[in-house]
């Protein structure tokens, strides 16, 4: 266990946790907005990185291909307010959990429909493959490093539109008093479709960046989205700063738990039994910080005292 | 009393026609994120049907979903209202464990187009259960057999921690004779192997085993080709396989890994099964596609020796495998899985595919590990 590896994890957990925050974000604005529970989040992550393949296939760029990402994925994301999320908002959340998990399978099957059954091939640009060497010695893939800087940029754009602009405002005017700013003269129809396609470019791009490092295949948004909602819980749901700090712990607990784990398991126990133990109770580390978390704050740790 | 006569012949007419007749049960992976497996085994196993042209087989084909309740389901509705004989296809252990066990109690065949998990070769072996594919741990112990001949000496190992995973690891320690780098089970369905890419890099290892099949595998490979460990890589066929090279790019080239079938297998049942398989679909085959053509051929070749509602006579024409295998030689063990070479390939390009060739044998004439804990 040298300090290159540990610094290398932290960057890797840290990596994990902005792309968990692009879709985390989108998550918790649609919740904290609209009051809605959107399980279909993850298919627009899906939709970003199909998109962002298709155009690549046909372009070869990589630019075009976030572009792209980015257009289908807030597209996709509008059109679905449109038709079926409007209906919702009065509903209770069963409902909404009920057709949003419709929207799962149309989505899923939809794309495999349009794309086939087989994976799709996304790769790095030529221009950001191959690891970098950081000060220290450290061996680290560039791409990854983009991915984090990308993330980043995101999260400060994403909170100055929210404290600086009129659309914020009205934003955050919206998650404190929907009937009021209705009354106030503000087209809150309009609104919702663009909190949700703006949630929605946000999964698309964090689908398009990590599906030039993964599989880009049918049904690859769930288990991100399993873990998005971990992390609005754990952040306070309907808060920015709660989801990008959620995101960044949850990132880290989970690169670090999966290493770390399982060699101090094999401090006291023979190897084969740490592994084992230590992969288990790494699988289980980030729900155990979400229990731990609830019971220190119950509404999550930026979340609105109730 | 004419009447009763006639009825009664009618009756038995229909009775000798219905029992003439074979219905098939094919569950098999259709939707999600597996289809792609599960199609190539339907359209392999259908291309052989095709060909034979019978008028007395009936296929019935259903998604899974890679469910094992919805996998029950499907079995229990084949099984009871359409009256199948034989059930076939299910690309997962988890959902064949689930199905098996309970069809072949109730008297049905059940041949397997790819899962073939130890409990089923060991303890749990049935008559009427055969295995087309291989033993689950093969591909593994071959990948070890392979280890051990290039002279690898330190190697890191990593699986999924679930239950193939296991047998995988341990399929590959069998027959490794180096020392182990370090073990690894990552979680089912990771997608990001950035953590365990850093550990290979720290451990000092000169060469990687790796079974992460599906998603997993494909996300594996580009970001290790991105890592800049260069570490030799070897493992089992399925994350080289013909549906899933082209979405992993060029990062798989060169890679190593072990198969009981591949494309350029010299024999002429392969080269014809290539040729149509390529002019029917218009992609090359997969592993999965050859196991499901492989899989009807010996139910077909049992369906000329005896009728299906003489079990035993069935049985007996199964167990003597006598059909063209695009493996060539095929043969079963007392525990109904095949005696079989496995094979070395690299993955080449071939102009712009991506694709397999075979450089070497792993194993010869391979059977399983767990024959002797199987008694019927």
């Amino acid at each position: 266990m040298t300090p290159i590896l540990i610094a290398e994890q932290v960057l890797n957990g840290l990596q994990s946790g902005v792309m968990l925050f692009l879709m985390a974000a989108g998550l918790t604005l649609i919740f904290g907005v609209m009051g809605l529970i959107n399980l279909a989040h993850g298919s627009l992550y899906m939709v970003g990185a199909f998109a962002a393949a298709a155009t690549a296939a046909v372009t070869g760029s990589f630019l075009l291909a976030l572009v792209a990402a980015l257009a289908a994925a807030a597209a996709a994301g509008a059109l679905v307010e449109r038709l079926v999320i409007r209906r919702l908002y009065d509903r209770d959340h069963l409902d909404q959990v009920l057709a949003t998990f419709a929207l799962i399978l149309i989505f899923s099957e939809g794309t495999r429909w349009i794309f086939g059954s087989f994976p799709l091939y996304l790769d790095i640009p030529e221009a950001l493959s191959g690891p970098v060497t950081l000060p220290g010695g450290i061996q680290y893939p560039l791409y990854r490093l983009f991915i984090i800087g990308m993330g980043l940029v995101v999260a400060a754009l994403l909170f100055w539109l929210i404290a600086r602009t009129r659309l914020g405002i009205r934003i955050r005017a919206g998650e404190n008093d929907r009937e009021m700013i209705a009354a106030l003269g503000v087209d809150i129809a309009r609104l919702y479709t663009l909190v949700f396609a703006l949630g929605a470019a946000l999964a698309g791009l964090a689908g398009a960046l990590v599906g030039a490092i993964q599989s880009v295949q049918v049904g690859m948004g769930e288990p991100v989205l399993i873990l998005a909602f971990v992390v609005i819980v754990i952040g306070g749901i309907g808060s920015i700063e709660g989801a990008l700090v959620g995101a960044i712990l949850v990132g880290l607990t989970d690169t670090l738990g999966g290493i770390f784990l399982p060699q101090i398991f094999g401090l006291f126990m023979d190897p084969a039994a740490a592994t084992q133990t230590g992969a288990a109770l790494a699988s289980m580390a980030i729900y155990v910080l979400m229990a731990a978390v609830l019971v220190w704050k119950p509404t999550g740790l930026f979340g609105a005292k109730s | 009393m004419l009447k009763q006569l006639l009825a009664s012949v009618a009756l038995l007419a229909c009775a000798s026609a219905a029992s003439a007749e074979v219905k098939v049960g094919l569950i098999t992976t259709l939707s999600g994120g597996g289809a792609g497996l599960g199609i190539d085994t339907r359209d392999g196993f259908m291309l052989a049907v095709e060909e034979a042209g019978r008028d007395d087989l009936e296929v019935v084909v259903e998604d899974d979903q890679q469910k094992p309740d919805v996998a029950v389901q499907i079995a229990d509705r084949m099984i009871q209202s359409d009256k199948v004989d034989l059930l076939t296809g299910i690309v997962w252990s988890n959902l064949a464990m689930a199905v098996v066990p309970s069809a072949t109690a109730q008297g049905l065949f059940y041949l397997s187009t790819n899962a073939a998990p130890a409990q089923l070769a060991g303890k749990g072996c049935n008559p009427n259960y055969f295995s087309v594919s291989y033993q689950n741990d093969n591909l593994h112990e071959a990948a070890g057999a392979y280890a051990t001949s290039a002279d690898f000496k330190k190697t890191f190992i990593l699986a999924p921690n679930y239950p193939a995973g296991k047998d995988s690891l341990n399929g590959f320690k069998r027959f490794f004779k180096g020392e182990l780098a370090g073990e690894i089970y990552t979680k089912l369905g990771q997608t990001d192997y950035a953590a365990e890419i850093a550990q290979i890099r720290a451990s000092g290892a000169d060469s990687v085993f790796f079974f992460l099949p599906g998603g997993m595998g494909i996300s594996f490979l580009k970001q290790y080709a991105d890592s800049g460990v260069d570490l030799p890589l070897v493992g089992p066929a399925f994350s080289f396989d013909q549906n899933i090279l082209q979405a992993v790019g060029d990062a798989a080239l060169g890679v190593k890994n072990t198969s009981q079938w591949n494309k350029d297998l010299e024999n002429e049942a392969n080269a014809h099964f290539v040729e149509a398989y390529l002019a029917k679909y218009d992609r090359l085959p997969s592993l999965y596609s050859a196991q499901g053509y492989d899989t009807a051929l010996l139910m077909l070749s049992a369906m000329d020796k005896a009728d299906i509602t003489d079990k035993d006579a069935f049985r007996a024409a199964l167990e003597e495998a006598d059909f063209a295998s695009v493996r060539g030689d095929f043969e079963f063990s007392a525990s109904h899985h095949p005696i079989q070479d496995i094979y070395v390939r690299e993955v080449i390009k071939e102009g712009d595919i991506l694709t397999n060739k075979i450089v070497g044998t792993a194993i010869e004439d391979r059977g399983h590990a767990y024959e002797d804990e199987c008694k019927m």
